[in-house]
């Protein structure tokens, strides 16, 4: 019997009579008859063969790029094969969140080592287990930032679009008012901020660096928002946190982040990771699970799901947040990550991108008609004009196995490099945009 | 258990990049960090051998029993894994021009008709990454259709007093005020409160069913039925559907909008955690209220438009995109039979476990058949023995068995629930039987035996007030404790 069920025909039949039943229609008894499906209007069920030829199918259906010169939210880096191993062991793919802390120290404990390295790389105190994604996770830090007199979020224009997008539409939800800060020279316009700053401002979402690559002064403005009495919420990715200023020197309230850069393939957009984290005065407003530290009655260390006061199912409509499926898959393999690469691979792996970018900035506009946009101090993305229809331009390079910078709403080009990219690819792309422009 | 910080030495580490092959590049003064990037050194052998010490210090499906209820966890098939991590899925930027991802497209539209014709739906999406971000995506839709119509007095959500926590919470998170609506004495909706309760504030009814008592409402037409009149809509949380898919649907109930947990009724594997998948199914009339890049046909083939009124985003991108690949194998699996035959092999596990249970254990709202999960109440036990239902759960982890969901739903006092899914075999439930009858003598004769337990994990019963009350929440080397 196929769908992975265990049990005859007879065992069935003897499970009935068992339970003093003579069918197992008797047992929808409370089901309507008028509403009852006859039959589902699906395929018949397959066998393990056939699905996987199927599936082979629709992967074949995609074009998998061996240059890839993109990023703008989702990053191709190396991904070492302890992190593939650890996260595909069957007992971590196959738990459930761990209620029972008894049974579960292994997931509880990769989860606590998890937040202590988040805390690490963001230099803030306190991390929560998870949420789902980058965007998704700037959305719950604006809303933890509302009081009963500020209810206003200020959004950096140069945050990615879609984190910006995830940010409103939360809002639209909880009812906080939106308002967009200006660009100017592809950076945050500080003055336009703070014109912004008022009372009912509740916080600042800055991101580092930013969507067009650039390092913002991240510090000078957060210090206007906190002179404005408002909260200071730094989106950063986590791989530049090797290099640059943390959140906490900047001082930032909360961090927040797409944690895909640390371990996870970029599998058309997720599972991916939404990493927080925050002051400790603000531990307790943190949504979702959080893992602490505490003994058992022999006082033998041990970890628990904590702070459950402020969640969903204790809480209920008067909870912080509603999250409570995460991506702890996700945050553990991020954790075998970063402690494969330890402090010395995960500064050398940004140092890659940076000089990797820089190098690639430096090719692609050695061909007439690439400039780049904004000169100055950028991390691993830059803009780059395009010398005429970027669509062109990108299918060109397509078309020999390079996935191009993503085409912006101006027609320049967004692009990454990172420490995958090798010099003789970097010059291979500089040579098909001479054949392709 | 050591901690990786602590196994941590100075200068250890993995050789994993290759020198650089281009001039370095550096930061402009001041804007590097300060502070040292405390992350654990270790070697690749450290590594390994700390994390498989981790894993045996967890339990997952492929351990043993796991009748967790309300979580369905159900066996993860092994095909899913190979699957999800094909290289034409996993190494697809998500950002790549639509005609070079007609695959991943071709995914989320076939999973989408195939969950559409299971649910009784008309349209759905993939972009909600759990249970709880599906609840969201829904309610929100609800709120913007209402506001579209010029309704904006409809404020008000109703639930049962049944529901689980994140309804009331997401409901909160979109600005809606929660209505609680009593259940009546056979554990269903108790249809005069609710006649009170829906009105124009009615924003709409958040409603599982099979419900948290794992019983089917017989009532159901009639309570959507309520609702419309009403003027609200009706939304279907999915976390129970694994007791009636393919069996009856959601749509022919009378909801309007569906949310799935792929993680729970589509066998996708839980991660201790996460990652999951919570789709949302709606009828012809919400489309155009879905979240922004949903797929549709366009002039070259399939790509991702923004419906008209769309609400927007609760996500980037496409949701957790590899998840909806194991749910789709899973589904292409089973098929038109195997569906409905798995539903009935839920419901008939739970029937058989609770007769087996029957009389050694008081059973919540116990007269007629259960569908996929059962509730015991242990409150008689608990007044008898002086043993709970945390002291019959953390027994059972004793005897290789993960407990059931505790003190839930909050409308049955010690409340154990019991959802074996349809993947077990007789022998599992045979066996479970018998060790909790086990317990349940042990509660006469030696209480303290069983207050005492666990005694085979690790670490005993945890103290969670001082995790509370003093929040030790990151690793902090010996000399820096605060």
């Amino acid at each position: 019997m196929g769908g992975y069920l265990p049990s005859t025909a007879e065992e069935r039949r003897a499970m009935l009579e068992a339970i003093g039943c003579r069918s197992i229609e008797a047992l929808y008894a409370q089901v309507p008859p008028e509403m009852r499906l006859e039959k589902l209007d699906l395929p018949e069920g397959k066998s393990e063969l056939e699905v996987r030829r199927i599936l082979e199918g629709l992967a074949a259906g995609n074009t998998v790029f061996p240059a890839v010169f993109r990023g703008a939210g989702a990053y191709r880096h190396y991904i070492p094969a302890i992190v593939k191993s650890v996260a595909s062991k069957e007992t971590f793919v196959t738990a459930y969140t761990p209620y029972q802390a008894e049974l579960s120290q292994g997931v509880l404990q990769s989860i606590f080592e998890y937040q202590t390295m988040i805390c690490a790389l963001t230099g803030l105190d306190a991390s929560n287990a998870s949420v789902y994604d980058g965007a998704s996770a700037a959305a719950e830090a604006v809303a933890m930032c509302r009081d009963r007199k500020r209810s206003t979020v200020l959004l950096s224009a140069a945050a990615h679009p879609m984190v910006r997008r995830t940010v409103e539409t939360y809002c639209f939800g909880n009812g906080m008012t939106v308002k967009t800060v200006p660009t100017k020279n592809g950076f945050t316009d500080a003055e336009a901020l703070a014109q912004m700053l008022d009372g009912t401002v509740a916080c600042f979402y800055l991101q580092q660096p930013n969507y067009y690559g650039r390092i913002e002064a991240a510090r000078a403005l957060g210090e206007a928002v906190h002179a404005a009495g408002g909260k200071f919420i730094m989106g950063v990715n986590p791989i530049a946190m090797a290099l640059l200023k943390t959140p906490g020197e900047c001082g930032a309230d909360i961090a927040v982040g797409e944690g895909q850069p640390l371990g996870l393939p970029l599998s058309f957009g997720g599972p991916y990771l939404g990493f927080m984290a925050a002051t400790s005065a603000l531990a307790r407003k943190l949504p979702g699970r959080i893992v602490g530290e505490t003994t058992d009655h022999q006082g033998r260390r041990a970890y628990v799901l904590t702070l459950q006061a402020r969640e969903q199912h204790i809480r209920r409509e008067k909870a912080s947040s509603n999250v409570c499926s995460n991506q702890a898959l996700c945050a553990m393999t991020a954790a075998v990550y970063l402690a494969a690469m330890g402090p010395r691979g995960l500064r050398q792996a940004a140092e890659r991108c940076m000089a990797h970018a820089r190098y690639a900035a430096e090719r692609i506009c050695a061909v007439r008609g690439f400039d780049l946009v904004y000169p100055g101090p950028y991390f691993h993305e830059f803009v780059t004009t395009c010398p005429g229809d970027p669509a062109r331009v990108l299918e060109g390079l397509a078309r020999r196995g390079i996935l191009g910078g993503l085409p912006l709403e101006d027609g320049n080009l967004l692009w990454c490099a990172t420490e995958v990219n090798t010099k003789g690819e970097i010059d291979a792309l500089e040579q098909a945009l001479r054949e392709v422009v | 258990m050591e901690l990786l910080f602590e196994k941590s030495r100075k200068g250890r580490g993995c050789d994993l990049l290759p020198p650089l092959d281009v001039p370095p590049a550096h930061l402009m003064e001041g804007m590097g960090r300060e502070a040292p990037l405390d992350l654990p050194e270790l070697s690749e052998v450290e590594l390994s051998r700390h994390y498989s010490a981790l894993e045996r210090r967890a339990h997952g499906v492929n351990n043993g029993f796991y009748p967790l209820g309300s979580c369905t966890m159900k066996y993860n098939p092994r095909l899913h894994e190979e699957l999800a991590a094909l290289p034409g899925f996993a190494g697809v930027h998500p950002s790549q021009d639509p005609a070079d991802v007609q695959g991943c497209l071709k995914v989320l539209r076939l999973a989408e008709e195939l969950l559409c014709e299971i649910t009784g739906m008309d349209a759905m999406t993939f972009q909600p990454a759990a249970g709880a971000h599906g609840e969201l995506t829904a309610l929100l839709m609800v709120k913007k259709y209402h506001l579209d119509r010029g309704d904006a007095g409809r404020t008000k959500i109703l639930a049962p007093d049944s529901a689980h926590g994140t309804n009331p919470a997401s409901a909160a998170m979109c600005g809606f005020t929660v209505v609680n609506v009593p259940s009546n004495p056979q554990g269903g909706v108790d249809l005069e409160a609710l006649r009170a309760a829906a009105g124009p504030d009615t924003a709409a009814l958040m409603l599982t069913n099979p419900n948290t008592l794992g019983l089917f409402d017989p009532n159901i037409l009639e309570i959507t039925q309520i609702v419309h009149d009403a003027g609200g809509l009706c939304y279907y949380d999915g976390a129970n559907l694994n007791a009636v898919m393919g069996v009856v649907r959601p749509g022919d109930m009378g909801f309007d909008l569906v949310h799935l947990n792929l993680h729970k009724t589509f066998s996708t594997p839980h991660g201790g955690g996460g990652p999951g998948s919570g789709p949302v199914g709606c009828k012809d009339f919400l489309r155009d209220y879905l979240p922004a890049g949903y797929v549709e046909e366009g002039p070259r083939g399939l790509e991702l438009r923004d419906p008209e009124k769309t609400i927007g985003r609760v996500k980037a991108f496409c949701g957790n995109f590899t998840v909806v690949v194991k749910a789709l194998a899973y589904l292409l699996t089973l098929g038109a039979e195997g569906i409905p035959q798995a539903a009935q092999g839920a419901v008939l596990n739970a029937n058989y476990l609770r007769e087996q249970l029957r009389g050694t254990y008081d059973i919540a709202y116990g007269e007629g058949p259960c569908m996929h999960e059962f509730v015991l109440t242990l409150e008689k036990l608990k007044k008898e023995t002086g043993v709970s239902a945390l002291d019959v759960a953390k027994a059972l982890i004793d005897q290789g068995i993960h407990p059931p969901t505790m003190y839930f739903p909050l409308i049955v006092e010690e409340a154990l629930m019991f959802e074996p899914t349809e993947t077990e075999s007789r022998e599992t439930l045979d066996h479970a039987a018998a060790v909790l009858k086990a317990i349940r003598a042990q509660a006469d004769t030696d209480p303290a035996a069983l207050h005492a337990a666990p005694v085979t994990t690790p670490i005993g019963r945890p103290d969670e007030v001082q995790a509370a009350r003093h929040p030790v929440l990151r690793y902090r080397p010996p000399e820096v404790q605060p």
